[in-house]
């Protein structure tokens, strides 16, 4: 009873021990807040790492890939059938895309992933990341609705904004092309820059008057010799000259070119090429190529008619966001603001290598479907999926004689990623060594994953070395309690208490340091994680500086996970830490003999 | 050495503990001339031959040199010698606060300097009260926690839990006994020295021992007060029968026990003037 007493007497009566509960106290809440955001991240990157990678991926370690998409997936179906959801065929290449936005010409190198949608969709989530799915909030506030229902497999048709869109921009530019060259022009349109009309895209105008007053002064120059309507019915053309002024000037500069590259041999030569066997490739062929502008290259066929000028383009795309779009801030609000550059309903150019040898170059134009975002920025910032048999067209991979396209990689779903493991094992032996790759998605990420856990392996240790130092504050402030009350403890002893119930008084003590600190740790961290989001913004206004920039995480607000394993062993350990400090001083504490203690401060 | 322990007999007060035992037997053989007195009174505590030096690195610091001793049982002995003569060192050996370098220590005729830690806890907590020089309470304990301390140590936490009225009436009977009833609550620093001195005696009385040990009780006060302290000792003992061995200074105070030993150059001196 007296040791009971005596314990909470010191708690109270010891401010120092407020010290050690605090120090405790602040070590528990770091490891479980930390500990929560980093589980946020980790398996909040984990999804999304996951996101468009299908279970396990079965490659051909070439570009060239492995011919006859049925008969690999056949080969699969017979090895591991049973542990399959679903698979479909893929063609991944590197490329390029360009595009032309606000005068310039803005290429990226991207990830081309030829896809059926209805099948990719069997083997992850391709519908959600589709941007045409999803509703866009701001603020919490619903600002448009999805454009499709969930219930629509995805495909490649526009919808109908994006038809409108298109119409506009087509429509437009056919009249300054016909402006121009002062007669109508009706063959295929240059990849040009898409219209953006100014009541959709409020800040372009600003950052264009502002950031390129040349530009603008000439073009406004221009604008008075009068050639310009300004209202023409149609076209929203208000306040919206420096733009259209400049692409005319664009237009301008080399009308002849853009006639030079709507030649029926191009038409020929990219058909040809499609169509042939790339190991034929000519002398001739390279020598007309290098004879021709480059521009050429992004020409299309004429279309017959006017419906088929403005209908999207045989390739289709979705396109990651991160590469078309970009974020910056208000400067006059501050607030974080998305410019997207390029829409649905666009046209952007894409190169890359077809098969054969040498591989040669190849280019073509298609039209933006939706916009792909998954948060994951290695993905959004990299990947366009196209439809497979147009790329595998593109890319000569269509076999003449049989008619199978070649692919690059099946992706497989499996019914349970429990087997994992295993279906690797037997499509490894499955097919011929080193032509193939077969691995998971986290074996294909895996630097990305490890590199996500051992940051957290990394971080608890150093965390943990803070609640040592707690104990070691502990240890200290116990040795001085302990000298200090040496006299109450030969006075105890005198009275006949044991060296037992001595070292327990102070075993206890610690013990209620601990599960004080720990518990208002415990308590303190998961409100802090519950309520982080505030936190942060708090923080944000106190300090006027973003403190979690969602631009830069892509998260909308800081993800946590609360494990109750990890709580509980931190909480566990700080108490035990709390203990373990204590024991040395109430060990010292009851080898005083009373006689010893009793003289003590005498 | 047999020589100078002539003084056990001069009181033999009624003894409920009357032994015969071994302890006499030895007595008796050392110093065979006083061997009837021995025998016709069987001492409650006595010390045998005690020696005990300090050390201090190199230094040897002999304080005791065999004291042999002894008190019977509702006897009231005073110890009277010079400051640093070794009163306090005999009464810690007596009170099993510190452990002789040569010697015995017998409690009714049985030898208990030697017995496990755990056993000398537990004599420490129910046969010997101390009072101590320096009152010796515990700071952060008002005065009825600090007296029921004892209690609290004999007790297991169910049983003082289940006990804790009556323990703590037993208490209070006490604080009240040494005129302390109104002060319960006050915490020791609250207290003047002969408050504190009233608290330490009901401390060391409260769980009812046999032997109280009185290391100075009134060292610190002025006569008066010292007076009361020593009326309230005299009263204990006429009405418990309780067995009192008081240290002190002053002569006055020393008189009024029954019997009076001298401490002197570590060993026992006979007192003329022993009443
Ligand atoms: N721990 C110790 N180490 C060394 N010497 C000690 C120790 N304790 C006591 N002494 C010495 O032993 C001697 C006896 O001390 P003790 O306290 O018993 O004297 P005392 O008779 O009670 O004196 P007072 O009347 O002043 O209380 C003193 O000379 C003291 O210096
Ligand atoms: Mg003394």
């Amino acid at each position: 009873m007296y040791k009971i007493l005596l314990c909470l007497r010191y708690l109270k009566t010891r401010y120092i021990a407020l010290a050690c509960i605090i120090s405790v106290t602040l070590g528990v809440m770091t490891m479980i807040v930390v500990n929560a955001v980093m589980a946020g991240f980790s398996s909040e990157m984990r999804e999304r790492i996951h996101g468009i990678l299908a279970d396990v991926v079965v490659e051909s370690t070439s570009v060239d890939g492995m011919p006859n998409a049925e008969q690999q997936m056949k080969v699969i179906e017979e090895a591991v059938g049973e542990h399959i959801e679903g698979m479909t065929a893929t063609v991944e290449i590197y490329g390029m895309m360009s595009f032309q936005y606000a005068g310039q010409y803005i290429t990226r190198p991207v990830t081309l992933i030829g896809i059926k949608p209805e099948g990719k969709a069997k083997v992850g989530p391709l519908v959600d990341y589709l941007d045409s799915y999803r509703a866009i909030r701001k603020d919490g506030v619903v600002v448009r609705e999805p454009m499709r229902s969930l219930d629509e497999p995805p495909g490649w048709n526009l919808t109908e904004a994006a038809k409108q869109y298109r119409a506009r921009w087509k429509a437009q530019a056919r009249w300054h092309f016909e402006q121009m060259n002062g007669k109508p022009q009706n063959h295929g349109t240059p990849i040009e820059s898409p219209k953006h009309p100014f009541e959709e895209q409020p800040v372009e105008l600003p950052d264009l008057n502002t950031f390129q007053p040349d530009d603008s002064e000439e073009a406004t120059a221009e604008n008075k010799t009068g050639q310009f309507p300004l209202n023409a019915p149609g076209i929203p053309v208000d306040n919206f000259q420096p733009i259209e002024e400049m692409e005319r000037k664009d237009n301008a500069a080399r009308p002849e070119i853009k006639e030079a590259t709507r030649t029926k041999q191009d038409e020929e030569f990219s058909a040809e090429e499609l169509a042939g066997d790339p190991s034929e490739f000519s002398e001739s062929d390279l020598a007309r190529e290098l004879e021709e502008d480059p521009l050429m290259q992004f020409s299309q066929p004429e279309p017959a008619t006017l419906e088929d000028l403005d209908g999207p383009l045989d390739h289709r795309f979705y396109v990651g966001a991160g590469l078309i779009q970009y974020q910056y801030e208000d400067p006059h609000t501050g607030e974080v603001k998305t410019m997207q550059m390029v829409k649905p309903g666009d046209d952007i150019a894409i190169s890359t290598v077809a098969t054969g040898r040498p591989p040669e170059p190849v280019h073509f134009n298609g039209t933006v479907v939706d916009v792909f975002q998954s948060g994951m920025s290695e993905y959004d910032a990299n990947l366009i999926f196209c439809n497979l048999e147009q790329l595998q067209q593109a890319r000569g991979m269509i076999d003449p004689q049989t008619g199978q396209g070649a692919i690059t990689a099946v992706q497989i779903k499996l019914r349970n990623y429990e087997h994992a493991e295993e279906v690797v094992k037997r499509l490894r032996a499955a097919f011929p060594p080193g032509l193939i790759s077969v691995r998971t998605w986290e074996q294909k990420q895996g630097p990305l994953l490890s590199a996500v856990e051992i940051e957290r392996a990394i971080l608890n240790v150093l965390l943990f070395l803070i609640i040592t130092v707690a104990g070691f504050g502990i240890l200290a402030i116990f040795y001085m309690i302990v000298v200090e009350k040496t006299r109450d403890i030969g006075i105890l002893k005198a009275l006949g208490a044991s060296s037992r119930g001595v070292m327990a008084i102070f075993l206890s003590y610690g013990l209620a340091l601990g599960i004080v600190g720990a518990g208002t740790g415990l308590v303190g961290g998961l409100l802090f994680v519950k309520y982080i989001n505030q936190i942060e913004a708090g923080l944000t206004w106190l300090t006027g500086r973003k403190v979690f920039d969602e631009t830069i995480y892509y998260f909308p607000e800081i993800p946590t996970h609360v494990e109750p394993w990890t709580v509980t062993w931190v909480a566990v350990g700080a108490m035990a830490i709390a203990v373990l400090a204590s024991i040395l001083p109430a060990r010292r504490a009851a080898q005083f003999r009373p006689v010893e203690a009793l003289r003590f401060d005498q | 050495m047999s020589s100078t322990t002539s003084p056990q007999e001069t009181i033999s007060s009624p003894s409920q503990y009357a032994l015969d035992n071994g302890v006499t037997s030895r007595l008796r053989n050392d110093n065979s001339q006083e061997a009837e007195f021995v025998k016709m009174t069987d001492p409650q505590v006595s010390t045998i031959a005690l020696e005990k030096a300090y050390r201090k690195g190199q230094h040897k610091v002999p304080v005791l040199h065999g004291v042999n001793m002894s008190v019977q049982a509702g006897e009231f002995l005073s110890i009277v010698g010079q400051s640093g003569s070794g009163k306090s060192t005999l009464l810690h050996l007596m009170g099993l606060l510190d452990t002789p370098d040569v010697g015995e220590i017998l409690f009714e005729g049985q030898r208990i300097d030697n017995l496990s830690t755990r056993t000398r806890d537990t004599l420490r907590n129910r046969v010997f009260g101390f009072i101590f020089q320096f009152y010796h309470l515990l700071p952060e304990m008002s005065v009825l926690e600090n007296v029921l301390s004892p209690l609290m140590i004999r007790h297991g936490i169910l049983e003082y839990w289940r006990r804790r009225r009556e323990l703590q009436k037993q208490a209070k009977d006490m604080i009240a006994k040494v005129g302390l009833g109104h002060r319960l609550r006050h915490k020791p620093s609250e207290l003047s020295g002969g408050e504190m001195q009233r608290a330490a005696i009901a401390r060391a009385l409260v769980a009812h021992p046999q032997v109280l040990l009185a290391d100075e009780p009134t060292g610190n006060l002025d006569s008066r007060t010292g007076g009361e302290i020593i009326d309230l000792l005299n009263c204990l003992n006429e009405q418990q029968q309780l067995t009192i061995v008081m240290v002190t200074h002053d002569d006055l105070i020393a008189q009024r026990a029954h019997r009076t030993v001298r401490l002197d150059s570590g060993l026992i001196q006979p007192l003329d003037d022993a009443a």
